[in-house]
C-alpha cells in the first residue's frame, strides 16, 4: 500500500483550502486514488497559519487525519515556522520563493522555493499563486498527475478565470519539471 | 349523517359535509359536532370567535377543502379540534411555524392559526414577529384573555398592569405588549381588534383576513369567566360584554401605538392596518424567476394543478389511443 | 417497502469530491426531499446552504426559521402538506429540537434530521468532533417513545444513508435521525451519486380512500400506514394528545398504552427489517470491536493492526445505531471473551451494550470525551488486554 500525507498551509485567502479541494477531487475522481482531506474550522481557521490537509492511499482511507506529512507546501513564513518540523525524513517541502525566508534548510527532507506571486502576477494578478504553487507541487512531487490537476479545475475555480488559472497551473508545473530537471543532473 | 331538516332546505338529503356554502346547514359541517360538548366555559369568548370564524369562512367563498387550522396549546388551541377542517393541534406555542411549513408544502391551502395570548405571545411570540416580519401568507386569529385559563389563570404578556393573577398574587408589575403594536412593528400587513361584544365585526375582519395576501392579525378581546374575571371580581360574562361596550372606541386606522389597555380602561378597536407589500413567497418566486428566468416554474404549484395537468395528459392520451383503434371517430 | 426510482430533477449524477454535509443535501434531494427548514449551526450548516443553493433548480423550497424550535414545527406543518421534509443541526439545536421531535413522533409525522455532532456539554466544541448525542437521540424528548436512527462513516455514506432515512421514515411514519460528527461533516472524499434509476425510493403513501374510512391513525404495530395530506378534501385533525385513530383526544391510560405500544413496536417489531450492520472476521473472533460513525474507520484499523499481530479480533460497525442491534449482541456475547465499544463520548452506547450482555462477556469502554478521533493505539492496546 502506497500513501501519502500532504498538508497545504499559508495565511487565510491565499487559497490554501482551494489547493486540498483541487488535488483531493484529481487523486479520487480522476487518478484512481482514495484520498480525504480535512481542514482546520473556526477561529483557528481564520488569519494566522492556515491548512488542509490530504491523506491519499491506493485503499480506502481509514484514519482521515494526517500524523506524519511527507509533503508540506508552505506559502507564508508563519506556515513555514510552524509546519516544517513536521514534515517525516525524506519529505519534501515547497515554500514561495519571496514570502518564506528558509534559514536552515531542515537536513533529510528537500526543499523547493518556487517563485509562485511573481509568476502570477506576470500572468496578471497574484490571485493565482496558489495555482502555479500547485502546478509546481504537482510536477516535482509527482504525487498527483498534471492531467488529472487540469480536470478538476472546473468547478473549483470561478468559470471566467479557468483559462487563466489552468495557464498559471500550467506555468507552475513547467517550472518544476526543470527544477526537477536541474536537480537530478 | 344526512340532512333531515327538510323545512329549511327543501330535503336535499345531502351529507352536511358536502353541502354548498349556502345550504342552511353549512353551519354544522364547519364544526365536528361528534366532538361536542367542548371544553369552554360558560361566558367564555372563544366560541364567538369561533363563530364568527365558521362564518367568515363561508362568506369568504374560499373552498372548504382548501382551508387549515393550526392551534397551540391552551384553551384556544383547541378550536383546531372543533373546527371541520384538516387542523393540527401542535405544540405551546409553535402553531405558527407548523402553520408557515404546511402553508409553504402546499400554497393552495389558507391556513389560519388560532391562538390564545400566552400561547401566541410568551412562548411562541419569537414566531409571531417573524412570520410578520416575513409577512407569511398566514391568518392569525389571537383570543386574548389575558390569562393562561387552560392552566389556571397565570399572567400572560398582555395582563394589563396591576391584575391579579395565580403567579401575580399582589398584581401585575410587568408592562404588557399591546398586540396591534407589536404586530404593526413586526411587519403584518392586516390588523384589526375587537371584542367578543363585536361578532358582525369579527366575522367582517375575518372575512377581510382571509382574503388578505400576506400576514393578517386578528385580535379579539374575550371574557375569561372562571380565572381572570372571578380572581380580579370582575363579574361574570355579561358584565364584561357591558364592559366592552361602555370602553371601546373604535377607530379604524388607529395609530398602533394608541392601542395599549389599561386594567378596566378604554379599548381602541377597528382595523388599524392594510397594506399589500410583496408576501414570503412572492418575494421567493421573484428572486429565483431573476435568477433563472422563464425556466423557473414557480413554487408552490398545488398538487391538485400537477394532478389535473397529469389527468389531462392521461386523458389526452387515451383520446388519442381511443381515436387510433376506432380508427379517428369523432 | 414500495420503491419507485429517483426523481431525476433531485439527482446530480456522477463522481463529486464532497464534504459530508454537503453530500447529506444531495442524498436527500435525489430523495425525493424538497422542503428544508433550519437554522444555521456549526458544524452542521454547510447541508442547509447546499441546500438553499440547489432548491430553486430542483423546484424545493428552503426557509431559514427563526430558530431550532420552529425549524422542527415547521416540518411538522410541511410533511402533513404533502412534503418530504429534512432538517439539520448540532449539539445546541439537537437540545432545542427535542420538543418538537416529540410532536413528531406522537403525530407520527416522516421526517429525515440529521445531526452533525460536535463536542458539549452546552456551547462546548462547535468546530470539534463528537458523538455525545447518541442517547439524546434516543431519549431526549420527554415521554416513551421510538426512533431509527443511522451513522455514516464517510461522505458517500452521507448521500446513501440520507436516501435510505428517507425511506425508512417515509415507511415507518417516523422521525429518522442520521447521527453523523463534525469529522465526516466536514471531511471531503469521493462521493458517487449514481443516476436517478438506480436510486429507490419510497414515496409518500397517500390515503385516497372513502371519506368516511379515513383515518390519520392505524395502531397496528406495522409500518406502511398511509398519511393524510392537507388539502385533500378529509378534513383530518391530528394532535400532540394522546388520541384515538381518528387523530381525536382520547385522555385515557387504556388509549396510552395503544398508542405507546404503537409507537414502540412499529420499530422494535420491525427491527430486524431496519438495521443494518457491516461485520469483518467476527465469526471466529475472541474479541468484538463495535463502532459507528467516524469512530469506526479508526476501530477497523486498530481491529487491522490487532489481526497482524495474530490477535482474533473482529470488528462490527453499527450503520443502524437505534434500534440497538439486541438480536446479534446476544448472538456474540457466549462466544467471545470480550466485546468494545469505541465512541467519541463519555460512555454512551456501552450502555446499551452492558444491557444486553447481561454479564455473558466482558464489556470494555473505550472512550473518548471528544474534540478529536481516538488514537488508534489506545484501541489497540483495548483489544490486547481484553484478547488476554
Amino acid at each position: 500500500m502506497s500513501s501519502h500525507e500532504i498538508r497545504f498551509s499559508g495565511f487565510g485567502g491565499q487559497g490554501i483550502i482551494r489547493c486540498a479541494l483541487i488535488t483531493g477531487k484529481a487523486l479520487s475522481l480522476y487518478d484512481d486514488k482514495f484520498a480525504t482531506m480535512t481542514q482546520a474550522f473556526g477561529p483557528e481557521a481564520r488569519g494566522s497559519a492556515c491548512s488542509a490537509q490530504l491523506v491519499v492511499s491506493d485503499e480506502k482511507v481509514l484514519y482521515p487525519y494526517i500524523t506524519a506529512p511527507g509533503v508540506l507546501m508552505a506559502l507564508s513564513q508563519e506556515a513555514y515556522d510552524k509546519f516544517s518540523g513536521g514534515v517525516t525524513e525524506g519529505g519534501t517541502i515547497i515554500v514561495e520563493a519571496d514570502l518564506v525566508k528558509v534559514k536552515d534548510e531542515l537536513p533529510g527532507r528537500t526543499t523547493w522555493r518556487v517563485p509562485a506571486t511573481r509568476f502570477a502576477e506576470e500572468l496578471g494578478n497574484r490571485m493565482f499563486t496558489n495555482l502555479v504553487a500547485l502546478g509546481f507541487f504537482s510536477a516535482v512531487t509527482g504525487v498527483v498527475s498534471g492531467e488529472a490537476m487540469k480536470k478538476a479545475l472546473p468547478g473549483l475555480v470561478p468559470d471566467r478565470f479557468l483559462k487563466i488559472n489552468l495557464k498559471a497551473f500550467e506555468r507552475g508545473y513547467e517550472h518544476g519539471r526543470e527544477a526537477l530537471a536541474g536537480a537530478t543532473k | 349523517m344526512s340532512c333531515n331538516d327538510n323545512s329549511a332546505c327543501g330535503g336535499c338529503n345531502a351529507r352536511p359535509d358536502v353541502l354548498p356554502n349556502t345550504h342552511p346547514h353549512k353551519d354544522e359541517s364547519l364544526l365536528r359536532m361528534e366532538r361536542m360538548p367542548h371544553i369552554w366555559c360558560p361566558g367564555c369568548g372563544i366560541g364567538s370567535v369561533v363563530t364568527a370564524f365558521t362564518e367568515a369562512v363561508k362568506r369568504s367563498g374560499l373552498d372548504m377543502d382548501k382551508v387549515a387550522v393550526v392551534s397551540g396549546i391552551g384553551c384556544t388551541g383547541r378550536v383546531a379540534g372543533y373546527v371541520n377542517f384538516d387542523s393540527i393541534h401542535t405544540t405551546h406555542g409553535r402553531a405558527i411555524p407548523v402553520a408557515t411549513g404546511l402553508h409553504l408544502a402546499n400554497p393552495d391551502l389558507k391556513v389560519v392559526v388560532f391562538s390564545g395570548d400566552g400561547d401566541l405571545t410568551g412562548i411562541g411570540g419569537n414566531h409571531f414577529i417573524h412570520a410578520a416580519r416575513r409577512n407569511m401568507n398566514l391568518t392569525v386569529i389571537c383570543v386574548n384573555n389575558f390569562t393562561y385559563g387552560m392552566t389556571g389563570g397565570q399572567v400572560t404578556p398582555t395582563t394589563p398592569g396591576g391584575a391579579n393573577a395565580s403567579t401575580t398574587p399582589y398584581g401585575n408589575y410587568e408592562y404588557p405588549f399591546s398586540l396591534p403594536f407589536l404586530a404593526d412593528a413586526a411587519g403584518a400587513t392586516f390588523i384589526a381588534r375587537w371584542t367578543s361584544l363585536h361578532s358582525r365585526n369579527i366575522t367582517q375582519s375575518i372575512e377581510e383576513a382571509l382574503k388578505h395576501p400576506g400576514f393578517s392579525f386578528v385580535e379579539v378581546i374575550t371574557p375569561c369567566t372562571t380565572l381572570y374575571l372571578r380572581r380580579n371580581r370582575l363579574g361574570d360574562g355579561v358584565d364584561t360584554l357591558q364592559y366592552y361596550q361602555d370602553n371601546s372606541i373604535l377607530k379604524h386606522g388607529a395609530d398602533t401605538r394608541d392601542t395599549a389597555i389599561d386594567f378596566q380602561g378604554k379599548m381602541v378597536v377597528g382595523k388599524f392596518v392594510e397594506k399589500i407589500k410583496p408576501t414570503y413567497l412572492d418575494a421567493v418566486n421573484a428572486t429565483c424567476a431573476k435568477l433563472i428566468g422563464d425556466d423557473y416554474q414557480l413554487y408552490g404549484k398545488t398538487p391538485p394543478e400537477k394532478d389535473a395537468e397529469k389527468k389531462a395528459a392521461e386523458e389526452k392520451a387515451a383520446a388519442e389511443a381511443a381515436g387510433a383503434t376506432a380508427g379517428g371517430a369523432t | 417497502m414500495t420503491y419507485v426510482t429517483a426523481d431525476p430533477k433531485g439527482v446530480d449524477a456522477g463522481p463529486h469530491f464532497l464534504d459530508g454535509d454537503h453530500a447529506l443535501a444531495e442524498g436527500a434531494l435525489a430523495a425525493g426531499c424538497r422542503f428544508f427548514a433550519g437554522y444555521p449551526i456549526t458544524p452542521s450548516t454547510e447541508t442547509a446552504e447546499r441546500f438553499a443553493e440547489r432548491a430553486p433548480e430542483v423546484g424545493a423550497l428552503f426557509i431559514q426559521m427563526e430558530d431550532e424550535l420552529a425549524s422542527i414545527a415547521a416540518l411538522v406543518g410541511a410533511a402533513w402538506g404533502g412534503q418530504k421534509v429534512m432538517t439539520v443541526t448540532s449539539g445546541p439545536g439537537f437540545s432545542l429540537m427535542m420538543e418538537n421531535i416529540g410532536l413528531a413522533v406522537m403525530t407520527e409525522t416522516p421526517m429525515v434530521i440529521a445531526n452533525v455532532q460536535r463536542g458539549g456539554p452546552s456551547t462546548g466544541l462547535p468546530t470539534l468532533t463528537a458523538q455525545q448525542d447518541m442517547m439524546q437521540v434516543r431519549f431526549g424528548s420527554h415521554g416513551d417513545y421510538n426512533i431509527i436512527a443511522l451513522s455514516p462513516d464517510s461522505p458517500q455514506e452521507c448521500f446513501d444513508l440520507a436516501v435510505e432515512a428517507f425511506n425508512l421514515s417515509e415507511f415507518y411514519r417516523v422521525p429518522v435521525f442520521i447521527m453523523t460528527d463534525e469529522t465526516v461533516g466536514h471531511m471531503h472524499e469521493k462521493v458517487v451519486i449514481p443516476p436517478a434509476d438506480q436510486i429507490q425510493v419510497v414515496e409518500r403513501n397517500n390515503y385516497s380512500g372513502p371519506k368516511e374510512d379515513c383515518r390519520p391513525y392505524n395502531f397496528n404495530r406495522q409500518g406502511g400506514n398511509p398519511m393524510v395530506r392537507a388539502g385533500d378534501g378529509y378534513r383530518f385533525h391530528i394532535t400532540g394528545l394522546t388520541h384515538n385513530e381518528k387523530g381525536y383526544p382520547a385522555m385515557t391510560p387504556e388509549q396510552n398504552v395503544k398508542v405507546l405500544t404503537h409507537l414502540m413496536e412499529k420499530i422494535d417489531g420491525n427491527a430486524e427489517h431496519i438495521i443494518r450492520l457491516e461485520e469483518s472476521e467476527v465469526e471466529d473472533a475472541d474479541v468484538v470491536v463495535m463502532s459507528y460513525g467516524i469512530t469506526s474507520r479508526i476501530a477497523i484499523r486498530a481491529v487491522q493492526d490487532a489481526r497482524k499481530l495474530g490477535l482474533k479480533v473482529g470488528a462490527l460497525r453499527l450503520i443502524t445505531v437505534w434500534p440497538f442491534c439486541e438480536k446479534r449482541v446476544r448472538e456474540l456475547a457466549p462466544r467471545v471473551k470480550a466485546m468494545i465499544m469505541v465512541e467519541i463520548n463519555y460512555g454512551q452506547m456501552v450502555r446499551e451494550l452492558e444491557r444486553v450482555v447481561a454479564g455473558r462477556c466482558k464489556v470494555v469502554s473505550v472512550n473518548h470525551c471528544g474534540g478529536a478521533v481516538h488514537d488508534p493505539q489506545v484501541i489497540l492496546e483495548a483489544i490486547k488486554e481484553a484478547a488476554q
